[in-house]
């Protein structure tokens, strides 16, 4: 009830009551007189006393409000323990033999407690923290060896266990000392453990040791300002001397922060917070410069239309030192220069998030996804790089052929070299199925169904066109290059009956490989498999989180330009009609020319797809269901576009 | 006692940063380039205090220059420099770390807006490579006072776009990818033509072609075969002899000779 009167402001000398539950826990004395009493209900109270104030029991709000009167008994001795908001215990000994006597030092805490907090407390002195607990109601000190006989008086509803008391009641045990009087064996017996320990208590044999509260160094600073903060000016200055003053007291304690959460509270009780990150422990500066980037992001948050703008002044601030750590220096690279250019970049960013904002300096981080825009999350430097979404590595579709980001004129391998081995344990590359199964919509599915279709291959007898050919290796080369014409006559040489259509479709293992990421040679894929499982051995491996594969992800090179707002476009047949694809993935004429956003059509020269991808579409506004298409232009510019909804979209460029 | 212990520390760590840089900062050192563009640079790769302009297509609106930035960079920042990108908001940063850039080490300045002239003198200061798109006509005065910051700071700038008095302008002149057929394929390496033109060391112009991206062969493991020796894969003994020995049970298709020959007209250029 004081924890309410000091919290919330309610006046205590009236009529108040606490409830919990619908029930009264405790009533002032004002209340008391009007015949409110602990356990009645909310309405039989208030039918008592028309105006009593209610209360709901909040420990948490008790929690708060008694901390200073824990800091305040600090004061006055060492060693304290909470037991419950609103009561601490302390070993009487020490304090005792300092204040000459236990009276007088009960009176010094007291005193101090009144005056630090202007609280009322009472103390009690006795051998067990139960005891004490009990002499502090009158404010009593037992002498030492008394506590049974104090105790022998006490009712039995002290040991605050309403059932066990109820029913010792009943049984005819009124006071402690009768409890106290029954044979512990039988008590144990008749009253479980629980009844044990109430024995033992109310014998007053209560030696379980004080567990000793540390006092938490309170680091926080907050300062509440009469006049609401609303010009950004103003609110840095009273940010900077906030900084100051949180930055003297990590000082105070040799600690350092390396994060910074800042807290706001506007004149409407709206609340805004934010989580700094550094990379280094913040020094002073550094915490003016994070508290005024971000009060001016609150401020002027509407100019970089950010939600969480407040809708008046600030009245209070508060920083909040997190990840806080001892300080011992940083520590610099062995001969500095790894630390001091890391600094100079540092600080060079820093300066640039004051001038634009701490939104305007970002950092790529890499994640999972499937186009080249949503693997990419954009962080402010200084935050923490975490990806959106988890992501395995990028593996190549092929594995003996890999995309170098440059390679020098002279090594001109052949685009695609596929060795084929007629060796038993290589599961074999060619999949008649692959054509039609790589056209199915939902990849998800389609990764489960290859697998299971290649391990069923696997383990049954291989199919006769899929026997070894006679040969020792086979040399395959896929894949012409774009400017050479389809053959007219026959292959020479003597080929496979599916020579022809090999071409095709190893190039779309290749392609639908890429998104897969399973690698269509390797044949073992990751679906479901944990990577850490499959060569456990029976070896203490530690546990690898699988990551996801995204199959569907477009194949290496990456595009190097993205725009933000994809341009719109029209892809035309030969005959001039705007392209489609049909449900079941059909094109409806071949891409023949492309105009971009009401330019003049400029020819298509080669193209690939359509590569359909239908994602999150669990999450309503996050889904998308695309088909994309590689295409090189008449001017040697190669783009990726989309056809979401009939709408065709440039939506990566590769420059 | 912790405070004193505080400030030794930190004195300690001014001693050893300060011994770090007695051999100047840096000022007449290279950053590393990526081997097949060096021979474009005077001395080689990116030096320090030079201003290295990487031109966009003259009618194109993108022909390969974003692509080449990336590789300008990628070693530099690889070998642990730090770069910063201003007002390339569609840069495509998965391109960006598969041509080899530490994400961790890269900052992009997207929308600069008004302060572009600012922003890029501040990065200047402090980072190792800026790369700053030019956003249109650029006073000739607050470039030349840009380059002369680069220049003192040990900063490597890198104007995108159009910048007179570069100390080299490399620009893509010409690209053809391939890997994409009428319906199938994809995309999968480019071939460019990258030209060097500018001052100095660098005042003769040089043309360089490259895959940009390009695609590479591993070897692949082939068991001994007993009677019949394993096929070479090098282009080169495919390019001089066209049909495959009959010996080697090389089945090729009428594809493979045609890309054969290919190779060894490519080759011939």
């Amino acid at each position: 009830m004081v924890a309410a009167e000091i919290v919330d402001g309610v006046d205590a000398s009236g009529p108040v009551v606490v409830l919990r539950e619908n029930r009264v826990v405790a009533c002032s004395e004002a209340a008391r007189r009007e015949g409110v009493r602990q356990g009645l209900r909310r309405r039989e109270a208030q039918s008592r006393c028309p105006r009593l104030v209610v209360v709901e029991h909040d420990p948490g709000r008790d929690a708060r409000a008694f901390e200073p009167v824990v800091a305040a008994v600090e004061e006055a001795a060492v060693g304290v323990e909470v037991i419950r908001p609103g009561s601490c215990a302390l070993a009487a000994r020490g304090p005792a033999r300092y204040f000459g006597g236990e009276e007088a030092a009960a009176e010094r805490i007291v005193e101090q407690i009144a005056e630090a907090c202007a609280v009322e407390s009472q103390v009690g002195i006795a051998d067990g923290v139960f005891a004490a607990g009990l002499a502090a109601r009158d404010g009593r000190v037992v002498a030492p060896g008394e506590t049974a006989a104090f105790l022998a008086g006490m009712p039995i509803d002290a040991l605050e266990r309403p059932e066990l008391a109820d029913l010792l009641k009943r049984l005819g045990v009124k006071t402690l000392g009768d409890f106290a009087g029954l044979p512990a064996a039988d008590v144990l017996s008749r009253f479980g453990f629980d009844g044990a320990l109430a024995h033992r208590l109310a014998s007053g044999r209560d030696h379980r040791p004080l567990a000793v509260r540390q006092p938490p160094p309170d680091l926080d600073v907050a300062d509440t300002y009469d006049e609401p903060l609303a010009r950004v000016d103003v609110a840095a200055f009273a940010g900077k001397v906030l900084a100051e003053r949180l930055h003297e007291r990590l000082a105070a304690h040799g600690l350092a922060c390396t994060r910074l959460g800042i807290e706001a509270v506007t004149a409407d009780g709206q609340e805004l917070h934010r989580v700094w990150r550094h990379d280094g422990t913040l020094t002073a500066a550094a915490i003016a410069e994070r508290v005024r980037w971000q009060l001016d992001g609150w401020l002027t948050g509407a100019r970089r239309g950010t939600a969480t703008r407040p809708t008046a002044g600030l009245v209070r601030l508060r920083l909040i030192p997190d990840g806080v750590l001892v300080h011992l220096g940083l520590q610099p690279g062995l001969w500095g220069d790894a630390g001091a250019d890391r600094e100079r970049a540092h600080r060079a960013f820093s300066r640039v998030q004051g001038l634009l904002g701490p939104e305007a300096l970002v950092t790529p981080v890499l994640g999972g996804g499937r186009s080249a825009d949503d693997q990419i999350r954009l962080v402010p430097w200084g935050d923490e790089r975490e990806p959106a979404r988890p992501a395995a590595p990028h593996v190549e579709p092929v594995p003996e052929i890999g995309t170098a980001p440059l390679l020098a004129r002279s090594e001109a391998p052949a685009l695609s070299l596929q060795l084929i081995l007629p060796t038993a344990e290589e599961p074999p590359d060619e999949q008649p199925t692959e054509d039609t199964e790589s056209r199915t919509p939902t990849e998800g599915a389609e990764v489960i169904h290859l697998e299971s279709r290649r391990a069923a291959r696997a383990a049954g007898p291989p199919a006769p066109e899929e026997q070894p050919e006679p040969v020792k290796a086979r040399l395959r080369v896929v894949g012409p290059a774009p400017n050479e014409p389809p053959p007219n006559e026959p292959p020479p040489n003597e080929a496979p009956p599916n020579e022809a259509p090999a071409g095709r479709r190893a190039e779309t293992a290749a392609g639908w490989g890429a998104k897969t990421s399973a690698g269509p040679v390797g044949g073992v894929t990751v679906v479901g498999v944990p990577a850490g499982r499959r060569k456990g051995g029976g070896r203490r491996v530690p546990p690898l989180v699988a990551l996801p594969p995204w199959p569907g992800r477009l194949p290496k090179p990456a595009p190097a330009v993205v725009p933000l707002q994809p341009p719109a476009a029209v892809v035309l047949d030969d005959t001039g009609t705007p392209v489609g694809v049909s449900a079941r993935l059909d094109l409806t004429g071949d891409p023949a020319a492309l105009i971009v956003e009401r330019g003049d059509p400029i020819t298509i020269t080669g193209w690939a797809g359509p590569w359909p991808i239908d994602e999150r579409w669990w999450a309503g506004e996050e889904s998308r269901r695309r088909a994309r298409f590689q295409v090189v232009l008449e001017d040697g510019r190669a783009l990726l576009l989309s056809l979401a909804g009939g709408h065709w979209a440039v939506e990566a460029i590769y420059d | 006692m912790a405070g004193r212990m505080i400030s030794g520390a930190a004195a300690l760590a001014e001693l050893v940063r300060t011994a770090g840089e007695t051999a100047e900062p840096g000022v007449h050192r290279m950053l590393p380039v990526a081997p097949e563009l060096s021979g474009l640079l005077p001395g080689r790769g990116l030096r320090r205090g030079s201003t290295i302009a990487v031109a966009t297509g003259r009618s194109q609106p993108a022909s390969g220059g974003t692509s080449l930035l990336l590789a300008l960079l990628s070693e530099a920042s690889r070998t642990g420099s730090w770069c910063a990108v201003v007002g390339v908001p569609a840069l495509g940063a998965v391109a960006a770390a598969e041509s080899g850039i530490a994400l961790g080490r890269l900052a992009l300045v997207p929308n600069p807006g008004p302060e572009w002239a600012t922003v890029v003198a501040a990065l200047i200061d402090g980072v190792d490579v800026v790369v700053a798109a030019v956003p249109g006509a650029i006073a000739p005065a607050i470039a030349g006072r840009l380059v002369a910051r680069a220049r003192q700071r040990g900063c490597v700038l890198v104007p995108f776009g159009h910048w007179d008095g570069a100390d080299v302008t490399l620009q893509v002149t010409a690209g053809r990818w391939e890997g994409l057929g009428a319906g199938r394929g994809r995309l999968r390496r480019r071939e460019v033509t990258v030209l060097a033109r500018g001052r100095g060391a660098a005042a003769r112009p040089k043309e360089l072609t490259m895959w940009m991206p390009g695609v590479t062969v591993r070897p692949p493991t082939l068991p001994p075969v007993a009677g019949s020796a394993p096929p070479t894969l090098s282009p080169a003994a495919g390019a001089t002899s066209p049909a495959p020995a009959a010996s080697a049970e090389i089945l090729m298709s009428w594809r493979a000779r045609r890309t054969v020959s290919h190779q060894h007209r490519l080759a011939a250029v």
